[in-house]
């Protein structure tokens, strides 16, 4: 096995900054236990000292509400709070702190421009485009947009190596379709979309491009606006950062046209007994007590990322993507779905034959691995690729080589547990 | 590192890589088939009662994880020849202790899968049953149904 080359960061230092990465699991009386291998960062990742600092730091010295207060604690809760969408929009090349929306994640943020510019835009014979890769979140709410609005959602196909079949977008763009909403990188298969062509190409034809960024921007270099996408999602668990807050980019024009979301506190300019008038962005997406703290979380969390580098993260994790095809190829009966590693970000799912995902995410627990099984929220994909369920590991910077040999090592071992004929022989 | 762990016990995976009367019933006269969309785990049931109540045959097949296709053999094999009453009375508590090994929430849906597929397979008769006497039905009429 050749050995990868280290990462341009300390490896060894950053894991100490991450107090779960030292977890021993299943330790009884008569066993020591075995240490965590933390593979399931395409659900949520951990966070480190400096996350959690930041929160309790805030709890402790900096909270109130925001936007409200005529006090020194309501400035500082706000001041900190706007300093980290400030940081957001840095982070993902956007040119306004305007057109950075908080909302509580990924799935808040689609529903957001599902419901407000779909409800106000979309209409009967409208066509909606997803692809057949899509999370569960980018699915329902244009499904639920399709039946308010009498739109139709129609679905781009992928190839059986799990890449976007773009030669099948210039038939399915047609006149009548209004948005594309895409992943950025496919929360099962790893596949990283091109996006640029893609939103080109909508444009070309007149509809609006959503990116559902839960998979990408934690993981790589982002610019919305080499992008020219008009919305870009994101959660903040997923890089590092409190649940509870994510994040809505859009075009300025789009964003000011929109009408609001959700109603109440804070996304008002004023309220009159006949009605109200919407405030100016952002807080006009932002109604109610907004996750001021999990933004600022997600704020620390950004500085910490930066501190490493996201080039030097993404360099890493396609090492270990790599790795893990390399180490995993030798397991008898695995298949791995989705495209090769130089295609991929650092995602790994795969089907074991005569194996359950469930049974092999059971007992790779046993060895503290933890992996993703099932449909990853991501039941069309799974039928389209004709497998019940799959499973999946996906890593993060703070993860090491030697957690991926312990992955290949779990999985040979699992597989050679199920060949009764060699059970029975030993 | 050997594997040693309750959950996979030589008991349960002998069900699970021998299992009983994996296969389609002979002259079925009730089926059901039901699944676990969060796993993906599906059972089919399929029963030949006779006149009488008893459960002459029953078999099942299906695909999803060591729990799910590992209880339903276990199930099938404790039902088969049983009078269809002591089966409705079978509870899921029953089917859990039937397999014995303590289970998480999200293991007790796979291991109740076959009960749940089994409760309804009782109650639904197929459409062109064939009577007991008659021969058995053309192998394509069952591959549509399954």
């Amino acid at each position: 096995m050749k050995t990868a080359p280290a990462p341009a960061f300390d490896l060894q230092r950053v894991r100490s900054d991450f107090p779960i990465l030292s977890s021993v699991l299943h330790a009884t009386g008569d066993r020591p236990g075995v240490p965590l291998a933390y593979l399931d960062n395409a659900a949520t990742t951990q966070r480190p000292r400096q996350v959690i600092r930041a929160i309790t730091d805030t709890y402790e010295q900096h909270y109130a509400n925001v936007h409200r207060g005529i006090h020194w604690l309501s400035d500082q809760s706000t001041d900190l709070y706007e300093e980290a969408r400030s940081k957001v929009q840095q982070f993902i090349g956007a040119s306004t702190r305007e057109e950075i929306i908080f909302t509580h994640g990924t799935t808040e943020s689609i529903n957001l421009v599902a419901r407000s510019w779909g409800d106000a835009n979309l209409k009967a014979g409208d066509e909606i485009l997803l692809t057949e890769l899509e999370h569960h979140s980018n699915i329902v709410p244009w499904q639920q947009a399709a039946a308010r609005t009498g739109a139709s959602v129609r679905f781009l196909p992928i190839t059986d190596d799990g890449l976007l079949n773009l030669d099948a977008l210039d038939e399915l763009l047609t006149p009548r379709t209004r948005i594309v909403a895409v992943a950025a990188v496919s929360n099962v298969l790893g596949t990283v979309n091109p996006i640029e062509e893609i939103v080109a190409r909508a444009h070309a034809a007149g509809a609006l491009v959503l990116v559902d960024a839960a998979q990408s921007v934690p993981h790589q270099h982002t610019d919305v606006q080499a992008w020219g996408a008009d919305f870009v999602v994101f959660s903040g668990h997923k890089m590092l950062g409190p649940t509870g807050v994510g994040v809505l980019y859009g075009r300025r024009e789009l964003l000011e046209a929109m009408p609001p979301f959700l109603g109440g506190g804070s996304m008002i300019e004023r309220v009159t007994t006949a009605g109200f008038e919407p405030a100016e962005l952002p807080a006009k997406f932002e109604a109610g007590t907004p996750p001021i703290v999990s933004a600022i979380g997600l704020g620390a969390a950004i500085d910490y990322l930066n501190q490493i580098g996201i080039e030097a993260i993404h360099a890493h994790e396609r090492q270990l993507c790599e790795q893990a095809h390399e180490v995993l190829s030798t397991v008898p009966g695995l298949r791995f779905l989705g495209p090769p590693p130089e295609r991929k970000s650092g995602i790994v799912s795969f089907v074991m034959e005569g194996v359950h995902a469930h049974d092999i995410a059971q007992l790779l627990d046993r060895q503290g691995i933890a992996v993703r099984a099932g449909h990853h929220c991501a039941m069309p994909l799974h039928k389209r690729l004709k497998v019940n369920a799959s499973t999946r590991a996906s890593f993060y910077f703070y993860n090491t080589p030697a957690e991926v040999e312990r992955l290949g090592t779990g999985l040979a071992e699992i597989k050679q547990f199920f060949s009764r004929k060699k059970r029975t022989a030993q | 590192m050997p594997i040693e762990d309750e959950l996979y016990q030589e008991r349960i995976l002998d069900h699970y890589e021998e299992p009983f009367h994996r296969g389609q019933c002979p002259a079925a006269t009730h089926a059901h088939e039901d699944e676990n969309p969060l796993c993906g785990d599906v059972v089919r049931v399929e029963l030949a009662i006779e006149p009488d109540g008893t459960i002459r045959d029953a078999y099942f097949s299906g695909d999803g994880c060591c729990i799910s296709q590992a209880s339903a053999s276990m199930l099938i094999e404790r039902v088969n020849g049983k009078p269809v009453e002591e089966v409705k009375a079978f509870s899921g508590q029953d089917m859990l202790q039937l397999f014995g090994a303590k289970l998480t929430p999200n293991r007790q849906k796979c291991c109740l899968l076959a009960w749940r597929a089994l409760q309804s397979a009782v109650y639904s008769p197929l459409p062109a049953a064939p009577l007991p006497a008659s021969p058995r039905s053309d192998p394509a009429d069952e591959l549509l149904r399954g």
